[in-house]
């Protein structure tokens, strides 16, 4: 071990660790949260949910992934075979890179960047290249047509997504996730600014394209969106993308806004998980709940409402932080 | 999108309302029953295919007189062949054989209403299901006989 160390050098060596650490991580929590959206869908509508393979269901999701596994990769006829076999490889791209970033603990984080949330919000976007990659490669009418809902909706979320998290890099005048959480150490910023936390609530379920805001993949109008096409484990890496964008987006409205791994009592990566899949629970808590909100209702609530009252939010702010 | 701040709270009140509702239904206990596992309890007048039920005076032998009411009421001719013998000391006959055609039965129940001797009623069976048309041509005395050697 030291003998590897000492080739590769200290920086390195951590680095491995952590991609191989965070690729572990990645896996395991799309297994969970697979298991744990079933059983979340079960009990808001009062049956069991998965129950027979495992004691409560728990191997479930093994015995899903290797079914996915076992099945033949198939690829259509006419698609454009480039991006229809980059896309579903260049959604999990953005994924590693954000966990790169993300403090679970005091020490327990591969890189202190101090442009971290910019690394984030700069990968994320590539989310929505793949996506709409998908569905131009998959020369699918219902495909393309989720593709570009994303497109649009992407665009529209994404500037107040930015617009909420500003006050707080304001408030703390630095990008590093760290730096953010430990600035938190008196009093969580959710206190101070709740609508920023809000409007960053609310896009970011719309940034992982979950229900109320599932347009792109609206499997009662377009099949399956943008991934209508892809079958086997070419659609379980769009399944374990979704569901780790998901865990990215709580851990960083954690991270922001609810004191990061602080906590009383407990070690802080306890405290960073429980909050994190507290908030990822809200998200599924939330698709059980809502219908899905029509086009021209999703872009005014953006356009209208959340962008403004962002806008609003950081100038108050600013002009509070100048006095 | 012009929306009075009286609307606004009423809608925000309203998508909490909303979410009340399935946080309560997911601590409530369920209410689906686990099928294979969990029977739910069959109501008595049930109708599965029709039984031969027992003699009143003698439950050890079924009460049909092979009389054929049955087979000439039966609206879609699925009482198939009635047989019967009389026995050594015996004031009526006994059912030898009953076939019915269970694939074109309505379960109406003419024939369990027009038998003289009350000797037929309905099955609670509903767990049915095979890979030809002749697995659902029942000889009911069979059954019968089955039934009264499992209790």
């Amino acid at each position: 071990m030291e003998k590897i160390i000492s080739i590769m050098g200290w920086e390195t060596a951590k680095m491995i660790a952590g991609l191989v650490g965070v690729l572990v991580f990645v896996v395991l929590n799309a297994l969970i949260l697979t298991w744990a959206e079933r059983k979340v869908a079960g009990h808001m509508q009062r049956r069991i949910g998965p129950k027979e393979v495992g004691p409560y269901g728990l191997i479930q999701p093994i015995a899903d992934a290797i079914k996915l596994l076992g099945k033949e990769i198939l690829t259509p006829g006419e698609v454009d075979k480039p991006l229809y076999w980059l896309a579903p490889i260049l959604i999990f791209v953005p994924v590693l890179v954000s966990f790169i970033v993300i403090p679970f603990d005091a020490s327990l984080q591969v890189k202190d960047i101090n442009v971290g949330i910019l690394v984030i919000l700069a990968f994320s976007s590539l989310t929505v290249l793949s996506i709409l990659m998908a569905g131009w490669g998959s020369n699918n009418k219902y495909a393309l047509i989720g593709a570009i809902r994303s497109v649009a909706q992407n665009i529209a979320y994404e500037i107040p997504l930015l617009l909420a998290l500003l006050p707080v890099i304001m408030m703390t005048h630095s990008f590093s996730l760290k730096a953010i959480v430990e600035a938190q150490r008196g009093l969580w910023f959710v206190f101070v600014q709740p609508l920023a936390f809000c409007i960053y609530f609310i896009t970011s379920v719309a940034e992982t394209n979950r229900t109320p805001f599932d347009l792109p993949e609206a499997e009662s109008e377009l099949v399956a969106g943008y991934h209508t096409e892809y079958s086997g484990m070419r659609f379980a890496l769009f399944f374990l993308a979704e569901y780790t964008n998901i865990f990215i987006v709580s851990a960083i409205a954690v991270t922001f806004f609810l004191g990061g791994y602080q906590g009383p009592f407990l070690p802080g990566i306890v405290w960073f998980l429980l909050k994190s899949y507290f908030l990822v629970f809200v998200i599924m808590w939330l698709r059980w709940t809502y219908p899905r909100v029509r086009f021209d209702q999703l872009l005014n609530l953006s356009w209208k409402a959340l962008i403004p009252l962002a806008f609003l939010n950081l100038l108050v702010t600013g002009g509070l932080l100048k006095i | 999108m012009t929306l009075s701040p009286s609307a606004f709270i009423r809608g925000a009140g309203s998508l909490l309302a909303g979410l009340g509702v399935t946080l309560k239904a997911f601590f409530q206990p369920v209410v689906t029953s686990q099928y294979p596992r969990q029977l739910l309890k069959i109501s008595p007048r049930f109708r599965g295919h029709t039984k031969l039920l027992a003699d009143a005076e003698d439950p050890g032998k079924n009460g049909c007189i092979a009389c054929g009411i049955c087979v000439r009421n039966c609206p879609s001719g699925s009482i198939v062949r009635v047989e019967g013998e009389k026995r050594e000391g015996e004031k009526r006959k006994t059912a030898t054989t009953y076939i019915l055609d269970f694939t074109t039965c309505s379960q109406c129940g003419i024939c369990v209403e027009t038998c003289p001797s009350d000797a037929l009623g309905f099955s609670a069976d509903f767990n049915l299901a095979g890979y030809k048309r002749e697995d659902f041509v029942f000889d009911l005395v069979r059954e019968f006989e089955k039934r009264k050697e499992a209790s």
